[in-house]
């Protein structure tokens, strides 16, 4: 048992020190510029273009139940105008970037992982190195860049949606009037929600890129290896998403306090 | 010019090579065989630095690149060309931006200097008009013109074939057999082909090294090797099993 502890843990950081060594070329690609303009738009219509349905349906599906459970609590005490403040400030915060960044997570650290571990598996990267070219400059670091481009978009979209949805089911289902549930909204929405979430979705972009080329990068060899990886890319994701907006939350709470 | 000094590799406890050394000098073309498993391939990947030795040296053109990082790296592979077992074609890219990938961040050559050095390899191997297709639509053999047509293309010192021949039919395994001693001729690379192919090997090498229990075994010219009489050599030029093996 002791052993097997032993074990995980030594696993796990070296795993952590691989990452660390991953990152490390990608800043050292980043900052001399070996990033390829072609493939980073590439990467953009493919991580973020391509996600925008499934970004869509659930910024707008978040935003209209979000707005009913509020208004049902909010009619008790007669604060029903109050709503879509509760809503617009909950998807800027949390909602809008966290939700976007575990959808892409699914659609995209997958497919990354499976598309880098199946050229692994099939020598393509050895090929890469052969032709003179770094796997970080042209596998790794288009993608990461693309998706801190992408998720803040995309999450900016997902609030935009959220909101409007939520709007439509209060004033047309719910029948809160709305100049006024209009009115609280922007009184209570700070530029500042809007900051913190669209940093948020920044760094979960990073997160599920980074991940996605780890995985798919340090995959076992065969199909049950492209498998592992793309299922440990996701859950793994996830998980890191989910604990990192926790410490962020604090971080920027924080700041914002302060300023 | 290529020296191996004492090289080792394990993965686990598995070792695979235990302190083999040779030397390959400029525009030689040797062929390395040895049983399935024998560690040929592990060996030729130490050449060009894509797995890194245990302890020992590789040392090409008289500069060790055991020391070297993976960006130091690709300064000395721009003098290799690999072609690999499976072709390892980038399956989402045509044939001609497979071939022309080389040259994707050259900022000296237009698009059009680039679509002709395509096209020239291209004709090189046998495959012109070829451009557009994807490798998923190539036969095996095709993939490994392909393949070739990529590692030669920007007609490096050095070209490292990995198994160019098997699973293919022998009338195409004659066709990359030629290929190869034409690339070998025109272009007065020095060829390294890891093979199990032993017409494959007398035909296209000047110098036939044999890997057996994790060493280098023989190292000959052709004649002399596939005339020896050694035991270990006969068995695996006539393709003889054990006894025992011949049980499963």
């Amino acid at each position: 048992m002791n052993f097997s502890v032993h074990q995980r843990v030594r696993h796990v950081l070296s795993e952590l020190g691989q990452i660390a060594f991953l990152m490390k070329d990608i800043f050292q690609s980043v900052f001399t510029l070996k990033i390829t303009w072609r493939d980073l738009l590439y990467q953009i219509y493919s991580i973020g273009v391509k996600s925008q349905s499934v970004v869509l349906v659930t910024g707008a599906f978040t935003g209209m139940v979000l707005g009913a459970q509020t208004y049902f609590q909010f009619h008790k005490v007669k604060m029903d105008t109050a709503t879509l403040a509760v809503v617009s400030v909950s998807l800027c915060d949390e909602l809008g970037p966290v939700l976007t960044a575990l959808m892409v997570a699914g659609r995209v650290g997958a497919s990354i992982a499976a598309e880098i571990g199946t050229m692994r598996v099939t020598e393509q990267i050895d090929a890469l190195r052969t032709l003179a070219t770094h796997p970080v400059d042209y596998l790794v670091v288009p993608r990461i860049v693309a998706a801190q481009i992408a998720l803040p978009l995309l999450a900016a979209e997902a609030i935009v949606v959220g909101i409007c949805s939520s709007y439509l089911v209060c004033v047309h289902i719910l029948g809160i009037e709305p100049v006024y549930l209009w009115e609280n909204m922007l009184k209570y929405t700070h530029d500042v929600d809007i900051v913190i979430g669209l940093v948020k979705a920044f760094i979960f972009g990073g997160i599920i890129a980074l991940i996605g080329c780890y995985k798919g990068l340090t995959c076992g060899l065969g199909a049950e290896g492209v498998g592992h990886a793309t299922t440990e890319a996701v859950v793994y994701s996830s998980i890191t998403i989910l604990v990192t907006n926790f410490f962020l939350t604090l971080v920027m709470g924080k700041l914002v306090g302060l300023l | 010019m290529i020296e191996v000094r004492n090289l080792q590799k394990s993965f686990g406890a598995n070792k695979i090579l235990d302190g083999v050394s040779f030397r390959i000098e400029n525009g030689e073309s040797v062929a390395i065989i040895g049983r399935s498993g024998g560690g040929k391939s592990v060996l030729l990947k130490h050449l060009v630095g894509l797995l890194q030795p245990d302890s020992g040296e590789v040392l090409v053109d008289g500069e060790n690149i055991g020391p070297l990082n993976e960006r130091q790296l690709l300064r000395v592979r721009k003098k290799f060309g690999m072609v690999f077992q499976g072709a390892a074609l980038f399956d989402s890219m045509t044939v001609a931006e497979n071939v022309g990938f080389a040259f994707r961040n050259h900022q000296h050559l237009t698009a059009g200097e680039i679509a002709n050095r395509v096209a020239a390899a291209l004709e090189m191997v046998d495959l012109p008009g070829t451009e557009n297709r994807k490798p998923a639509e190539l036969s095996g053999g095709m993939r490994k013109r392909v393949g070739l047509a990529r590692a030669i293309i920007y007609e490096p010192q050095i070209v490292l074939y990995d198994e160019p021949t098997t699973g293919l039919d022998p009338i195409v395994s004659d066709s990359i057999d030629k290929l190869m001693i034409r690339v070998r001729d025109h272009l007065k690379v020095t060829s390294i082909v890891v093979t199990h192919d032993m017409r494959s090997a007398r035909r296209v090498a000047n110098r036939v090294m044999m890997l057996h229990e994790k060493k280098l075994y023989a190292s000959a010219a052709p004649e002399e090797f596939f005339a020896s009489p050694d035991p270990v050599v006969r068995q695996f030029v006539d393709g003889v099993a054990d006894a025992k093996e011949c049980l499963f």
